[in-house]
C-alpha cells in the first residue's frame, strides 16, 4: 500500500518536500513505516528517529497499524510555545 | 476558545472572553519572542504547526485542565508565521472562581502545550543564519502514544 507521510519544520526542508509517499506491505506498523522513511529519504533518518509519527491526528507507538487512507505525519520533536 | 492565527494576539479579547461574574481570578500568559537565548541574539521568529492535530492536542488539553481543575473560561492561542521581537507567540487565558485553579491550570496548560503541541519554531539569529529547533530532550506524545 501506498501511504503520504505529512513532513514539517526541520523534517521537510531535510527532506526539501512537504509530503513523502513510501510503499508499505499491508498490514505495516508505524516503526515499519520509520524504517521506510529513513530508507527513502536518508538525510531525514537521525531526525525521523527521534521523530514522533501521528496517524488520523493522534500520537501513535511503533506498534500501531496503518491502514491505507490513514492520514500520517512525521513529528520531528516540537517547540511551540 | 482555540485558535491558530496567522495574526497579532489581541490579549483585551481574550481577557475579555473569560471575565465573568462567576469567576473571582483571571490569569493571563504570555508567551513572548525573547532577543537572547544563552548569548545568541534573535531577531524574529517563524512559528508553523500541524494545524488540524495542533488544534485538537490543544482541545484534548482544555478537556483534560477542566477535568482537573475548576475552571469557569479557558482561551488558547497560538499565532503562526513570523513573530516579531517582544509580541507574543501564544496566550493562555484562564478564570476561576479562586485563583489558586486558575495559576495552577495556566502553568499547566503551557507546559503540556509545549511539549505535546505539534507546533515548531524557526529560530532567525541575528548573523543571518536560521534553524528549526528540535530539541533533544524532547518528549512529544510519548505518553500519549505507549
Amino acid at each position: 500500500m501506498r501511504v503520504t507521510v505529512k513532513l514539517f519544520a526541520g523534517a521537510r526542508e531535510l527532506a526539501a518536500r512537504s509530503e513523502i509517499v513510501v510503499e508499505l506491505p499491508p498490514g505495516a506498523d508505524v516503526g515499519e513505516l520509520r524504517a521506510a522513511l529513513a530508507d527513502s529519504v536518508p538525510q531525514l533518518g537521525p531526525l525521523a528517529q527521534r521523530s514522533m509519527i501521528s496517524v488520523n491526528s493522534e500520537y501513535a507507538s511503533d506498534a500501531s497499524p496503518i491502514t491505507e487512507g490513514d492520514e500520517v505525519a512525521l513529528i520531528p520533536p516540537v517547540s511551540g510555545g | 476558545m482555540i485558535q491558530l492565527t496567522d495574526d497579532a494576539i489581541d490579549t483585551q479579547y481574550l481577557l475579555a472572553l473569560v471575565q465573568r461574574p462567576e469567576a473571582g481570578a483571571v490569569v493571563l500568559f504570555l508567551g513572548t519572542t525573547r532577543q537572547f537565548t544563552k548569548g545568541r541574539e534573535t531577531v524574529q521568529l517563524t512559528y508553523e504547526a500541524y494545524r488540524e492535530m495542533a488544534h485538537r492536542e490543544i482541545e484534548r488539553l482544555e478537556t483534560e485542565a477542566r477535568r482537573r481543575w475548576s475552571l469557569v473560561e479557558c482561551a488558547i492561542v497560538h499565532r503562526l508565521g513570523v513573530v516579531a521581537l517582544g509580541e507574543a507567540s501564544v496566550a493562555i487565558a484562564v478564570s476561576s472562581s479562586h485563583r489558586d485553579d486558575a495559576f495552577e491550570a495556566g502553568r499547566w496548560l503551557i507546559d503540556t502545550l509545549k511539549e505535546t503541541a505539534p507546533i515548531w519554531k524557526q529560530e532567525h539569529w541575528a548573523d543571518g543564519s536560521m534553524e528549526w529547533i528540535h530539541p533533544v530532550e524532547s518528549t512529544a506524545g510519548r505518553e500519549a502514544a505507549e
